[in-house]
């Protein structure tokens, strides 16, 4: 709690270039130069946030940080805790710009205020509770941040991992990677159906060449998709059968209900295009 | 359609009209001696399992009078309300779409004439 008017204000404004270079050398120790960033990218960072916190202190006083003369600050902070999660960066090094800011300007509250206890006292458990929180405040932005990266790369994984691409008239193919959990095998079934629909291909060919390991939940799946499919009037092979994925089929006594499978998408295709009608032929040279 | 029956289901089917459905179609194979029957089901997005039963019964009576029931048009949302509730359609063979169903009923009903024709 503030008594008395804070004298924040007059040191950060007295001491502007000095703090700024106070901080710079503390960022420098601290590692914040690398080759990730600049030495000129960083001063401007520095400079800009002493600027938007003279404002921000001389207009409101540092008792409430969410009042809106803040909202510069703030924001500013996680515009930079923002482009460090995106750069690599980890969250103490994030944190350690708004914490690295202490030193110097304590030291300076020292020059000023060493003979005055009291007030020195009280200016510095001021500035301490202000840095802390715009310090977790930084953080706080920094893990959002990583979080909205994370989200987003789980999207783009699911969409890389299911498309369905078209061999021949009549003819599609959906070349599975990865682990077949519950909602990708929900995506790659709506998305395989509609294009079935779509094309009227008579054929769909699902290699599981990229598929490590197929569980009983994993082959419940796959065969999900083929009823559905023959429920729609086409039909399914099931291709890249590798020998560990034939061996625990039959271990775990699994029913494949008739479904055609074949060793490589190679031969499937030439099944599909052979049930099509279809007459494969060298020229003669 | 000659000596086949088709059936299209336009609007979204309650479960008055789902039984009216079954009553009209078997007593009309009866009737005119249809020898096949084509549902075209590509209007309905969405079924219940109430509409899922009632597209299994009417399939399978079909059958069961001897007519070659095929069913075609089913949209991806409905054919994986069917598995999900284990439906399956005994019997009844499906095509994409009207003309495969067609193809499909005319090829195994001459299978049936030359059957007839060999016994003779």
């Amino acid at each position: 709690m503030t008594e008395g008017p804070s004298r924040t204000h007059a040191i950060l404004k007295k001491y502007a270039r000095d703090i700024h270079a106070g901080w710079m050398s503390e960022l420098a120790d601290g590692l914040q130069l690398d080759r990730r960033i600049t030495e000129a990218e960083l001063s401007a960072q520095t400079r800009e946030f002493l600027a938007l916190l003279q404002t921000a202190v001389a207009s409101d006083g540092i008792a409430n940080l969410e009042s809106a003369p803040w909202d510069p600050v703030r924001e500013f902070l996680e515009s930079i805790s923002r482009s460090r999660a995106q750069q690599g960066f980890s969250s103490e090094e994030t944190a350690a710009f708004v914490f690295s800011f202490k030193k110097p300007l304590f030291e300076l509250l020292r020059k000023d205020f060493g003979k005055n206890p009291t007030v020195l006292a009280q200016e510095t458990w001021n500035i301490t509770a202000l840095l802390d929180k715009l310090g977790l405040h930084t953080v706080k932005s920094f893990q959002k941040a990583r979080e909205a990266v994370i989200n987003r790369q789980q999207e783009e994984l699911l969409e890389l991992s299911t498309p369905v691409v078209k061999l021949w008239d009549g003819i599609l193919a959906l070349p599975m990677i990865g682990t077949l959990d519950s909602a990708r095998t929900q995506v790659v079934m709506e998305s395989l159906l509609q294009r079935i629909v779509e094309t009227g291909s008579e054929t769909a060919i699902i290699d599981i060449t990229g598929v490590p390991t197929v569980d009983t939940l994993t082959a419940q799946h796959l065969l999900k998709t083929v009823t559905a499919i023959r429920m729609m009037g086409a039909d399914c092979i099931i291709s890249g059968i590798r020998p560990q994925i034939a061996q625990t089929i039959v271990h775990l006594g699994i029913d494949l209900q008739g479904v055609t499978t074949k060793a490589t998408l190679a031969d499937a295709l030439a099944l599909a295009l052979k049930r099509s009608g279809f007459v494969v032929s060298k020229s003669k040279e | 359609m000659g000596r086949f029956l088709l059936v299209t289901i336009q609007i979204e089917m309650d479960d008055g009209i789902a039984l009216r459905l079954q009553e009209d179609l078997t007593t009309r194979i009866e009737k005119t001696g249809s020898r096949g029957v084509l549902i075209d089901i590509s209007a309905l997005e969405m079924v219940d399992s109430f509409i899922g039963r009632m597209i299994a019964n009417i399939s399978a009576m079909s059958h069961i009078l001897n007519a070659r029931t095929v069913l075609v048009g089913m949209q991806p949302a409905v054919a994986i309300t069917l598995v999900e509730l284990g439906l399956t359609l005994p019997g009844v063979r499906t095509a994409l779409n009207v003309e495969r169903g067609m193809a499909l009923l005319a090829a195994s009903d001459d299978e049936n004439a030359e059957d007839a024709s060999g016994r003779k």
